[in-house]
């Protein structure tokens, strides 16, 4: 009994498995074969692909190093007591040294009002109108650091706290626009991913589209094909392996782009950080975002070949 | 081998190809399908690979009811039904050796043992020096012996052809009647439509004639 002699079923099973392995890296290449011949609209497609993929990846990309940016002023949340204007020496440094006591304050700055009208002076190009004021129309200020690590919870009651000081004119968090910048920021990527979906429908439609043109451009070879026992899988192997490496393609365009652009932004975005005294500089794709964005290419071209195949190989029948 | 039993074919549009058939061709047989143009020849050849089915009736291949058959299972069928075109049928864009390799590499044939089949066929039509070549640069005989080498390369126990000599001179004819003679000597079952009624009785085999769809005549052969 053959079938149940073990050894030659195992035969079978590897001399199977070895002919699905060639006809799929047969697939493999002869599809890369046939890119590389029509080198310009390979590339085209490639190149639609590459844009749709790179700017919602660029977008998220510059998201993220803002948010880098945004992370690193998190931690320095400042509370700014305006006083009321003419309160005296004497009276804004003993409420400046009574804050210090308290257990949420790291550090109060006071900004006396002589002070703060020479800042004033130097910064805002006013120096002559200045000099015509006859009295400091500035209020002493405070300028309260909590301890790391509050809870925004804990910050609002610290703000309580500080607002009942019957010297305190006005009170500014300085984390509120921080908060609202998170807001808008979070609104933005939002923004982004849905514009990132729309373009991986894009990319699926495009592919789908060239590989549906290339079915009818291949149309007699699928007959013959057909004709003389290939499977479906043997015919729709090489247009799924088509569409994948048009992914690819344009997911590692896509990455050339982005960091071709980043190139072009680092200089200014180096000259700002520097101007606001940091030393940050715009972080690229890495390796593993290259990976994730080939990976998505070649997936979302996977997806569109399948669209395509599954319509329109189907309807080639040999008569 | 192959059994037609009560097989008729009519169009969309109500043209009757076929009407009621009933043939029974044995395993090693060599057959010849005569008849005008529009007898039914050419329908009656789809059948057995399944580039048409039935309206009525039912096809036996090998003892398997072609209407029975899973549509997964048809290449497989078409696998062991090697079909020779009047028109070759042939991938203008591929060599030659492409060509014949085809059928083997759609079965998964190993890489070695495909070059050496692929010349093994090819030596037997006499094409072996044409290996490189593009079907477009050879002659219609040429040609259509690359569609027969593409046909018997993997070794089909039974073989169709559909006017394999319409185009070609006597000579060229009888060349690849020979041919088909070979392979039937060593056991392919071989189908063939022809009108070429002269060559086709020198050679003595059976003959089948169709009329408006019908069999009309079926002469068995003096050599058979």
């Amino acid at each position: 009994m053959a079938a149940g002699n073990p050894r030659a079923r195992s035969n079978r099973l590897r001399q199977s498995v070895d002919a699905w392995g060639s006809a799929h890296l047969r697939a493999l290449f002869a599809s890369l074969g046939r890119l590389y011949r029509a080198p310009l609209p390979s590339l085209m497609t490639a190149a639609v692909i590459a844009i749709a993929l790179a700017l919602p990846a660029g977008f998220l990309l510059m998201l993220a190093n803002a948010e880098r940016v945004v992370g690193s002023w998190e931690g320095n949340a400042q509370i700014s007591l305006f006083l009321e204007l003419g309160t005296d020496a004497e009276h804004y440094r003993a409420l400046a040294r009574e804050l210090r006591g308290h257990t949420q304050i790291d550090s109060v700055d006071v900004i006396t009002p002589e002070a703060a009208l020479e800042e004033f002076r130097r910064l805002s190009g006013f120096q002559e109108a200045m000099d015509l004021l006859d009295d400091n129309p500035l209020p002493p200020v405070l300028v309260v650091r909590p301890v790391s690590g509050l809870t925004p919870a804990e910050v609002d009651e610290l703000v309580g706290d500080l607002q009942t000081q019957s010297a305190v004119e006005q009170l500014r968090l300085d984390q509120e626009w921080l908060q609202r910048l998170h807001g808008i920021m979070q609104l933005i990527q939002r923004g982004i991913w849905v514009i990132a979906v729309l373009l991986a429908v894009a990319v699926i439609l495009v592919v789908g589209n060239t590989i549906r043109l290339d079915i009818q451009n291949r149309r007699d070879e699928i007959v013959v094909a057909k004709l003389i026992g290939a499977t479906d899988a043997f015919i729709r192997r090489p247009f799924l392996y088509e569409g994948i490496w048009y992914g690819i393609a344009g997911g590692l365009l896509a990455a050339l782009l982005i960091e071709v652009g980043r190139l072009l932004l680092g200089g200014p975005a180096r000259e700002l950080a520097v101007l606001y005294g940091s030393s940050f500089s715009l972080q690229g794709l890495g390796f593993v975002g290259i990976l994730r964005l080939t990976l998505a290419g070649s997936l979302l071209g996977l997806l569109g070949s399948w669209t395509a195949v599954g319509r329109h190989l189907a309807a080639i029948e040999p008569r | 081998m192959i059994r037609f039993v009560g097989v008729s074919k009519r169009y969309p549009g109500g043209f009757e190809a076929l009407r009621h058939i009933n043939l029974e061709i044995e395993q090693g047989e060599m057959v010849f399908i005569t008849g005008h143009s529009g007898a039914g020849k050419s329908t009656l050849l789809k059948l057995i690979p399944l580039l048409e089915r039935p309206s009525r009736g039912q096809v036996l291949v090998n003892g398997v009811n072609l209407a029975r058959l899973r549509k997964g299972r048809i290449p497989h069928l078409r696998r062991r039904v090697g079909v020779i075109f009047q028109d070759h049928q042939l991938l203008y864009d591929r060599p030659v050796y492409d060509n014949v390799a085809l059928p083997l590499v759609i079965a998964g044939v190993p890489h070695r043992e495909v070059g050496r089949r692929v010349r093994a066929a090819l030596d037997k039509v006499g094409l072996l020096n044409k290996e490189r070549s593009y079907p477009i640069t050879l002659s219609g005989g040429e040609q259509q012996r690359v569609g027969i080498a593409r046909a018997v390369v993997s070794r089909p126990p039974i073989l169709i052809a559909d006017e394999p000599t319409g185009n070609l001179d006597p000579a060229l004819s009888a060349e690849i009647m020979g041919l088909f003679q070979e392979f039937n000597r060593v056991g392919v079952t071989l189908l063939i439509a022809s009108h070429d009624l002269e060559l086709i009785r020198r050679l003595g085999q059976r003959v089948v004639c169709l009329e408006h769809g019908e069999v009309i005549d079926d002469w068995a052969g003096v050599a058979a």
